[in-house]
């Protein structure tokens, strides 16, 4: 890692920060916008509350304020690291997205390397066997996976190996009330988290196998594949030491413009399989009006992803060694 | 079509575009697209080994140990992703019985043999990174990996500029001179194959149509076509006037439409109707030979 790869960090780090200040100010003045603010849900709830007691408190929590002042406030707080307080869960909103945000990563990096890996090997196997019957099979049954809803899959899934067949657990992280040595708790967690992976790499799956399908079928068609053969090379050989690398760059740069999509799908699937993690809690949130955790959320979420496409990016350089970092 | 390289021995295949050069270079090593075409050979053999009817993992092992291939373009030639370390020492293994560090010794040696300046510091470069005759360079390295008998080189020249052209063509007649092996040399630069060639065979729509010593055929063609080709050359300075340069007119049939006689009958000056039904035999006196029921006399082009 010589000079020009930090200062390129540097570089994408300000790019990113400019991004998250554009998602925060973003962010706050669209929920501003939406009629109707926290105290409002609150009188809606309690139905004793009168208009004085509501002045009081929106007085309270700074909510009489303009809004660009409450702008200015939230900035300020964010940029000491303080996503403010959570009033309907009385924690830190900070505290309450790191408390949750381990299980959607779990749940995230295992789908994403459950999809690529099953997808890209699908589709290179097709493409290998392009237009024959192994070809024809492997794009009709990912065409299913493709069309099918997630929340479909989900609940199918559940039906069948949970509550039929009663092979995998309906839900949650892992069993209540659990006791066990770590290697127990990692089988447990497992266990738990196959359905929702299933479920929620399907779909990409898909994706990826049609995507490496067709780059491996560009990539056999170049010469250096006929110079691999002609140095006496075995299909496998060539296969896997010379086309996949070069057909996995589409698949990768994929992978990267997905990841916020993903934390969608993640949602729904928290939701359906009763995974505690940020999913769930932005459901939540969104449905008791929490603006300070819907906030939080949103900007812990722009961050991942911004660093998970800086990631990649630099994954891109190792893989293409065409593609240099300049400033 | 029949033609036979011997041991040092450089045979040039000549001819238009869609001659079918390449596509035989291609079959020599069963390296043409299945799907699309079959290689009907009676025979092609290799020091007493009949190519045409061997299984795929037999094939695999001439691949590169005794036949290795040279290809037109080095930049789509290597792969881009590979360091010139990984692609060299990859065929060395395969062919030589080697540890990983002796494979690497071998690597540079064959850098050296090339001509490859600071052969250290190429070793993990990536082919964008090098210049085109560099490349091709490392092609040839490659090739020369395996210690093979036969080189079929595919048009090494045609990407390359003339200067760089002019140093690769030394660099094989010096490595097959001093290597003892044979090499197929596939151009349509007629100046080429008389710096790199002992003999020559005329290729026209899938056929030889001649064949000879490069000095004989050059110098006193037989067929029409032959002599179509070398009156195309440039000749003569572009100062100095400059005169317009005859042609062959007309194309190359494609293989679906190729005439029932001599293919090139259509476009022959000297066609009879006896041309345009029977096809003409490539009728060989020793290793020298045409196919034209008109052949010229033999003067000088």
């Amino acid at each position: 890692m010589d000079r020009q790869f930090w200062t390129y960090l540097g570089r994408r780090a300000v790019q990113s920060l400019i991004i998250i200040a554009i998602v925060i100010v973003g962010s706050f003045l669209l929920l501003h916008l939406v009629p109707g603010d926290m105290v409002d849900v609150l009188g809606g709830q309690r139905g004793d509350m009168d208009a004085e007691l509501m002045a009081a408190l929106r007085e309270k929590y700074g909510l009489d304020r303009p809004v660009i002042v409450q702008l200015l406030e939230y900035v300020g707080n964010v940029l000491r690291g303080d996503l403010g307080y959570s009033y309907r869960n009385s924690n830190e909103v900070l505290n309450l997205v790191l408390q949750r945000l381990p299980v959607t990563i779990l749940l995230v990096v295992c789908s994403v390397i459950t999809a690529v890996f099953f997808g890209t090997m699908a589709g290179v196997f097709a493409a290998r066997h392009s237009h024959r019957l192994a070809d024809v099979v492997i794009s009709m049954v990912v065409l299913v996976f493709y069309a099918t809803p997630i929340f479909l899959t989900g609940l199918g899934l559940m039906i069948v190996f949970s509550v039929k067949l009663k092979l995998l657990p309906v839900g949650g992280l892992m069993t209540a009330g659990f006791s066990g040595s770590w290697l127990e708790l990692i089988a447990d967690v497992a266990t738990h988290l196959i359905l929702p992976v299933v479920s929620l790499s399907l779909f990409y799956i898909a994706i990826y196998c049609r995507l490496a399908r067709a780059s491996m079928l560009q990539v056999l068609e170049q010469d250096y594949i006929r110079t691999a053969y002609a140095k006496g090379l075995s299909t496998y050989n060539v296969i896997i030491g010379h086309a996949l690398r070069n057909a996995l760059l589409p698949v990768v740069t994929m992978v990267g413009l997905q990841i916020a999509e993903l934390f969608g799908g993640a949602l729904l699937t928290e939701t359906i399989f009763s995974l505690p993690g940020v999913g769930r809690l932005a459901y939540d949130a969104v449905f008791e009006r929490d603006y300070p955790l819907i906030l939080g959320v949103l900007i812990v979420c722009a961050f991942i992803i911004i660093l998970v496409n800086l990631i990649i990016d630099i994954l891109y350089t190792l893989l293409d060694p065409r593609v240099e970092i300049s400033r | 079509m029949s033609f036979s390289v011997g041991v040092g021995e450089t045979l040039a295949l000549v001819g238009e575009s869609g001659a079918g050069k390449s596509l035989t270079a291609m079959a020599l090593m069963r390296l043409h697209k299945t799907q699309f075409m079959d290689v009907v050979a009676d025979r092609i053999d290799l020091q007493g080994r009949d190519i045409a009817r061997m299984n795929d993992r037999e094939i695999r092992q001439i691949r590169g140990s005794k036949i290795a291939m040279i290809f037109q373009d080095p930049l789509t030639a290597l792969n881009p992703v590979l360091t010139v370390e990984r692609q060299l020492v990859e065929s060395i293994l395969l062919h030589n019985d080697l540890s990983r560090a002796g494979a690497r010794q071998r690597a540079l040696e064959l850098l050296d043999m090339v001509r490859i300046p600071a052969a250290k510091s190429r070793l993990g470069e990536y082919s964008h990174r090098l210049s085109g005759g560099m490349r091709q360079r490392v092609m040839i390295a490659m090739a020369l990996a395996g210690n093979p008998q036969l080189i079929l080189a595919d048009e090494p020249t045609t990407a390359l500029d003339v200067t760089i052209s002019a140093q690769i063509l030394d660099l094989l007649r010096e490595l097959q001179t001093n290597l003892g092996v044979g090499m197929l040399f596939i151009t349509h630069d007629l100046h080429a194959v008389r710096t790199v060639a002992q003999r020559v065979a005329v290729m026209y729509s899938g056929r030889i149509v001649e064949t000879g010593d490069v000095d004989t055929v050059f110098t006193a063609p037989r067929h029409p076509y032959t002599e179509g080709l070398l009156a195309a050359r440039p000749h003569g300075s572009f100062v100095d006037g400059g005169h317009r340069l005859r042609e062959i007119p007309g194309t190359v049939p494609t293989p679906s439409d190729r005439p029932a006689g001599c293919a090139f009958a259509p476009r022959c000056g000297h066609k009879t109707t006896e041309c345009e039904e029977t096809l003409p035999p490539l009728e060989l006196w020793g290793k020298a030979g045409f196919a034209c029921f008109h052949p010229l006399e033999g003067v000088p082009a």
